[in-house]
């Protein structure tokens, strides 16, 4: 395996050796001489990358952490605070609100992002005529390529009060116009609506590789067992498809606590702080406030749960989840 | 024994038409909800297609019959929508190709260098995807505006091409090449970059524009950042614009915003209808499908 792996980075030098193959000590030799001769090249290919995500990454993540300790408006000098930023930041009711949202939207969305995905993905994914598979494929996949922002857009018109379609459709049933935009709950909704709209294509793909992945021959051993129907999903196909579950799971988690687009562009956090969310506090703090400091406290708060969770992923993973 | 034989042939059949109906209850629901998911696609489209004053027309028409473009001429009037496209495109497209050539380089590097620390270094690569963007925005806006790039297209573009996903991506993608090649190229007598410039950069063609098209489509559609580091008109990028000009316009004509918004997804749609296979493969990589 070494050996196959040091013949990459031989050079004309040792051709000769390498065309003898793999003969034992030799092996040893051109690696060391392949290293004197060019020990610095691999270090040219990862340069641009690793320059750059020190620069753009890895420092700015430094700086995050240590700025959280101190005040700073960019403005005068940034004064060390100790742990103030964090005690403020903890007690400030629109943070402590917008936190509140941020997980009651992870947990809604993600709950109905996840349902969504698994019912259709084992609709799609059953007998069917294989032109209409394709359709309903790339149709539920298709909103995952479009702006957040753009979404945002057409969805404000599509909620309006007076003049807008889902509004219509609801008179249509005799439900009178709900007043989406302007109460904290409508709008709520509407950012949960919208974001799951456009997000629930993602764990789509992921449970109908997980679903692909399923031996047919469970199923049918199942059949013989008299499985039908539900009970074959709930017995054979829920337990098999765990991993998948999981991974979907924790992806959309992570990526639900940093929502900021949908509100940002649909209720600006309002009416009130009804749909304001972590990430919005932190543009906030940072770029119209200038409290650096306190924004970076938030996002190390915010860094720490997405870690946390990551994190459980791994142990829930060795206790939970089903593997073949 | 005949009857033994009968019997499940005639299950059989109860079994099937039961399957049809099954099938029939399925096709129905799915039909509902790609209508739920194109619907409103549909309606943008078709209302950009009508005169704005019947932009709230009710009941909605979902087909634009007759199509009217009175609307694509006003963005053009109201919006700097040619400089929006050009600032997308420049944006978009020099990250695609910085995260295309550099995640080819240090993915070669991971997958077939030996040097030491290569399995730290490539774990550190790996952390920093668990950081979102939005904490590490304010150190990078800081830096940026430290040397003096503030307010310019480069403050979106460099930050974003060092890539941690594409780097990884690159590496699953060397690592399924084999490894004979290098052994017959050293033969041959070409270099180490020589061999991969040759040998193995063409071959990876496929996982490279996987790692361009998932750029493209999001940083085409990027918002965040650029409603940080972009503060004159000048430099805003099409969903940044779109969004400034409906809140300039109010409700008063959203035909225009939404011929906008319909301009701004064409790219996104030539990717999607060339490009879906890897744009799919690209999104579910490393998530051990």
């Amino acid at each position: 395996m070494s050996t196959a792996s040091d013949t990459r980075v031989r050079t004309k030098a040792v051709r000769g050796k390498a065309q003898r193959g793999a003969s034992a000590g030799q092996p040893g030799k051109t690696r060391r001489s392949g290293r004197e001769r060019q020990p610095w090249l691999p270090w040219v290919f990862l340069a641009p990358t690793i320059v750059g995500m020190g620069i753009f990454t890895v420092l700015p993540i430094i700086a995050s952490v240590a700025l959280a300790f101190f005040r700073w408006d960019i403005i005068s000098a940034p004064s060390f605070v100790g742990f103030d930023n964090f005690a403020e930041v903890v007690q400030d009711p629109t943070v402590r609100v917008s936190f509140l949202n941020t997980i009651l939207f992870v947990v809604v969305a993600v709950a109905l992002q996840l349902g969504l995905a698994l019912g259709l993905a084992i609709m799609v994914q059953e007998k069917l005529p294989a032109w209409l598979r394709v359709f309903f494929r790339s149709a539920f996949f298709f909103p995952l390529i479009l702006s957040a922002a753009s979404v945002s857009i057409f969805m404000r018109y599509l909620f309006n009060e007076q003049f807008g379609v889902v509004n219509w459709l609801l008179s249509l049933v005799g439900i009178p116009a709900v007043p989406w935009l302007t109460t904290p709950g409508g709008s709520a909704a509407v950012v949960i609506l919208v974001y799951v709209w456009q997000n629930f294509g993602f764990s789509f793909l992921l449970f109908i590789g997980g679903l692909a992945s399923i031996p047919v021959e469970t199923y049918e051993a199942a059949s013989l067992d008299g499985a039908t129907g539900w009970r074959k999903h709930v017995h054979v196909t829920l337990p098999l498809l765990s991993p998948t579950t999981l991974v979907a799971s924790v992806m959309a988690i992570i990526n639900a606590l940093q929502v900021f687009d949908q509100p940002f562009v649909l209720t600006r956090g309002g009416p009130g702080d009804s749909t304001r969310t972590a990430v919005m506090v932190i543009f906030e703090s940072a770029f119209q406030r200038l409290e650096f400091g306190q924004a970076s406290a938030i996002g190390v708060i915010l860094t720490l749960i997405i870690m946390a969770i990551t994190a459980a992923q791994f142990r829930l993973s060795k206790r939970f989840v089903f593997y073949q | 024994m005949t009857t033994t034989i009968t019997r499940p042939a005639a299950e059989r059949v109860v079994h099937r038409r039961k399957r049809d109906w099954s099938v029939a209850g399925r096709i129905v629901l799915l039909s509902l909800a790609a209508v739920l998911v194109l619907g409103p696609v549909l309606w943008t489209l078709s209302t950009s297609l009508r005169p704005p004053a019947e932009s709230f027309q009710l009941p909605p028409s979902f087909l634009p019959l007759n199509p009217d473009f009175v609307s694509y001429g006003q963005v053009f009037k109201q919006l700097n929508i040619v400089a929006l496209v050009i600032n997308s495109a420049l944006v978009t497209g020099l990250i695609a190709v910085g995260q295309m050539i550099t995640a080819a380089l240090a993915g070669y590097a991971f997958a077939n260098l030996k040097f030491r620390g290569r399995g730290a270094l490539f774990s550190i690569v790996l952390a920093t995807m668990m950081v979102p963007a939005q904490v590490t925005i304010v150190p990078v806006f800081m830096l940026i505006r430290g040397v003096g790039l503030s307010d310019t297209l480069m403050a979106l573009i460099l930050p974003a091409i060092p890539t941690a996903f594409g780097t990884f991506l690159m590496r699953q993608y060397f690592m399924g090449l084999p490894a004979d090649l290098a052994e017959a190229a050293a033969i041959d007598g070409a270099s180490p970059w020589r061999t991969f410039r040759s040998v193995y950069a063409p071959l990876a063609m496929p996982g490279l524009s996987i790692v361009g098209i998932l750029a493209f489509n999001f940083h085409w559609n990027e918002f965040f950042r650029p409603l940080i580091m972009t503060i004159s008109e000048q430099n805003f990028t099409l969903p940044l614009g779109l969004v400034s000009l409906q809140g300039n316009l109010g409700t008063g004509s959203i035909s225009v915003v939404l011929a906008g918004v319909v301009l701004s997804m064409i790219p996104a749609l030539v990717v999607f209808m060339f490009g879906q296979r890897a744009l799919r493969d690209g999104l579910t990589a490393g998530t051990g499908k």
